[in-house]
C-alpha cells in the first residue's frame, strides 16, 4: 500500500555533476538560484534557460526523472501564468474578448514568473538528483563547520539528517506492516467522517510511535557503545578535496552570473 | 468449504524498473479443519502469499477463493476476510490500546459486536490463549513480556472467532520453553475451535510436529506440497534450496552417506529414538 513511495531522488551515475564537491555543489546551487533571481528582463532569460538545458545534459539524469521533479508544480505554475496574464492591466491592450483583456505587460510578466520557477525547481532538483543524501549532509556539515566557533552544533545536526533520512523507508515499512496487522482485525480507515477517520489512524499511530521511541533508543546505545560522542575529533570515511573540475565549475557559475548582470544592463530591448 | 488459490502470481510494481515477481502461479487447496504448514526461506514469497490468503494482498493475477467468496471482489472480500483471521509475525506491529482486554476487543468492536459479546469473546479468548483476565485484562499491554504479547496478539484475531486462522512466524524471536507453549496453545486452539490453522514457519522442527501437510516454497514458487513424511524424505533437496530439515532429518542423512541403512521417514526424535533402539536390540 505505502509501498510504492519512492523517497530520496537520488539517481546514481558517474557524471560530471555527480563528480563534483558536494560542498561546491550545494554553494553553485545557491549562486544559481541569485543568478536566476538577477534576471530583469525577459530577453536575458534564454541564457539561463540554456545553462540549466546544458547541465541537465551534462549530469545525464533522464528528463523524465526531471519531469517528476516538476510534477508537484503542474497546479501552481498554471495558476501563476492565470493570475499574471488576467490581473495585471498595464502596458499595451493586446487581446480583448467579453470580459477578458489581456496587457503586454501581463503577458510578459506571466511567462516570466513560469519560467523562473521552472528554472529554479529544474535546476536546484539536479543537486538531490546527482548527490546521495549522506553526501548532501556531509556538505553541509563542511560548510557549517565555521558556526562552530559561535556553539552551532554542526555536526549534530548532519548527524540527525542523516539519520532521519536512513529511518524513512523504515518508518513506511513499519506503517504498511501496522495498517494490515489492523485491517486483518477489521480495522477501517476509509468510511465515516474526518473525525471518525481521525480516530481510526489511532491503532496505527501508536503503535508506530511505540516502536519508533525503542529505535531510537536502541540506536542511541548503539551509538554509544561505539563511543560515539560527537563530532569532536572524529575523522570521516570520505574526504573531500576541491579538485580541478570544482574550480571550473566555480568559473562557469560565475561567467553566468556576470552575463546575467552585463545583459540586464547592456542588451538591446527587444520589446 | 476450503480456500481454494488458483494461478495465483503477485508482483511488487509491475510494469516498472523494479518489478520484482514475489509469488508466481501457485495453485493449492485447504481444506477445512487442517493443520497446513507452509516453509520457505526468507524472501521466498510466504509472507506475500499468505497475506492474500485475506484479501490485505491482490493478485496481479489469478485468484483466491475462501469458502466461495472470491478475495478480489469488494463485496466478498469483506465477508471473506471475516472468516480468516491473521496473525502477524510481531506483536508489536498491533497492541496500542491502554488494556489488554480493550485491545482484545479492538476486533471484535470493528465485527459490529456490542460493548458486552465482544467483552465475554474477549475474555474467553485470553483464557484460551493461557492469558488469565483475573491477571491481565487491566494490564496495559505494553508492560507484557514478548511471548505474552504473543498471545495477547493471538487472542485478538481468536476472539474474532475466525474460521482459518493464518499464523505468520508464531513463534520467531522466542525461547524453546515460549515456542513449546505457543505451540501447544495453537494446538488446543485448534481443537476447540475446530479452525483450520495455516501456519508459516522456517523453524522445520516445529512443523514437522505439527502440521498434516506442508507446502514448500522457494524464489516464489510452490516447489512441493505433502505430507511431512513425504517433504521430509526429501532431506536433500531441501538443503541444497537453503533450508534446514529438521535436526533429526540431517542426522539421518548425515548418517545415510555414511552407509548407514535409515529410513526415509525418520524426522523426528521420536522416530528416530525408536529406530535406534531397534538396531541396538540387534546387535
Amino acid at each position: 500500500m505505502l509501498k510504492d513511495i519512492t523517497l530520496g531522488q537520488y539517481v546514481p551515475g558517474d557524471s560530471t555533476l555527480h563528480r563534483l564537491d558536494p560542498r561546491v555543489k550545494i554553494l553553485l546551487m545557491i549562486a544559481y538560484i541569485v543568478a536566476v533571481f538577477l534576471v530583469k528582463r525577459i530577453e536575458v532569460f534564454p541564457i539561463v534557460i540554456i545553462f540549466t538545458v546544458a547541465v541537465t545534459l551534462l549530469s545525464r539524469v533522464r528528463l523524465s526523472y526531471l519531469a517528476k521533479a516538476l510534477k508537484p508544480m503542474k497546479l501552481l505554475l498554471p495558476l501563476m501564468f492565470l493570475m499574471n496574464l488576467f490581473f495585471i492591466k498595464t502596458g499595451e491592450l493586446i487581446f480583448k474578448w467579453w470580459i477578458i483583456e489581456v496587457y503586454k505587460d501581463g503577458l510578459i510578466n506571466a511567462v516570466f514568473i513560469v519560467l523562473r520557477l521552472a528554472t529554479l525547481v529544474a535546476g536546484t532538483s539536479l543537486l538531490t538528483l546527482t548527490t546521495t543524501p549522506i553526501a548532501l549532509t556531509d556538505g553541509i556539515e563542511k560548510l557549517l563547520s565555521p558556526l562552530k566557533i559561535i556553539k552551532f552544533p554542526a555536526h549534530e545536526l548532519a548527524m540527525m539528517m542523516t539519520i532521519a533520512l536512513r529511518f524513512i523507508p523504515t518508518l513506511v515499512e513499519e506503517a504498511d506492516k501496522i495498517m494490515k496487522a489492523q485491517l486483518a482485525r477489521g480495522a477501517d480507515f476509509e468510511s465515516g467522517n474526518v473525525i471518525k477517520r481521525a480516530k481510526a489512524m489511532i491503532p496505527i499511530l501508536i503503535p508506530l510511535f511505540v516502536n519508533s521511541f525503542r529505535r531510537a533508543d536502541e540506536l542511541a546505545m548503539a551509538m554509544e557503545s561505539r563511543c560515539y560522542h560527537g563530532g569532536e575529533g572524529r575523522t570521516k570515511m570520505r574526504v573531500y578535496s576541491f579538485k580541478t573540475i570544482d574550480l571550473i565549475a566555480v568559473i562557469v557559475m560565475a561567467l553566468l552570473i556576470a552575463a546575467v548582470v552585463l545583459l540586464n544592463k547592456y542588451m538591446p530591448a527587444v520589446w | 468449504m476450503p480456500i481454494i488459490v488458483e494461478k495465483l502470481t503477485h508482483k511488487y510494481m509491475p510494469n516498472t524498473d523494479n518489478e520484482f515477481v514475489a509469488v508466481q502461479d501457485i495453485s493449492l487447496t485447504i481444506d477445512d479443519g487442517e493443520f497446513f504448514g507452509i516453509i520457505g526461506h526468507t524472501g521466498s514469497g510466504k509472507s506475500t502469499f499468505i497475506q492474500h490468503l485475506n484479501g490485505l494482498m491482490q493478485p496481479t493475477s489469478g485468484s483466491v477463493t475462501v469458502d466461495g467468496f472470491d478475495m478480489s471482489d469488494k463485496k466478498q472480500r469483506v465477508r471473506g476476510r471475516a472468516l480468516v483471521g491473521m496473525v502477524f509475525q510481531y506483536p508489536d506491529y498491533q497492541l496500542f490500546d491502554s488494556t489488554v482486554l480493550d485491545d482484545v476487543s479492538f476486533g471484535p468492536k470493528n465485527m459490529g459486536l456490542d460493548a458486552e459479546e465482544a467483552r465475554q469473546r474477549s475474555l474467553e479468548a485470553m483464557r484460551m490463549v493461557g492469558l488469565e483476565p483475573e491477571h491481565f485484562a487491566e494490564k496495559s499491554p505494553f508492560e507484557l513480556s514478548g511471548g505474552e504479547k504473543r498471545r495477547a496478539a493471538l487472542a485478538g484475531i481468536i476472539a474474532m472467532r475466525p474460521k482459518y486462522l493464518v499464523l505468520d512466524e508464531p513463534m520467531a524471536g522466542l525461547d524453546p520453553s515460549g515456542r513449546r507453549e505457543i505451540l501447544a496453545t495453537i494446538d488446543s486452539l485448534r481443537e476447540e475451535l475446530k479452525c483450520t490453522v495455516i501456519m508459516v514457519s522456517h523453524s522445520m522442527e516445529d512443523v514437522a510436529r505439527a502440521a498434516g501437510r506442508i507446502a514448500v516454497m522457494n524464489d516464489g514458487r510452490l516447489y512441493a506440497v505433502g505430507t511431512p513424511d513425504e517433504i521430509f524424505s526429501k532431506t536433500k533437496e531441501l538443503i541444497s534450496m537453503g533450508l534446514d530439515a529438521p535436526q533429526t532429518a540431517r542426522l539421518a542423512q548425515e548418517l545415510r552417506e555414511r552407509g548407514f541403512d535409515v529410513p526415509q521417514d525418520i524426522y523426528t526424535n521420536e522416530r528416530f529414538v525408536k529406530w535406534l533402539r531397534g538396531r541396538v536390540k540387534h546387535a
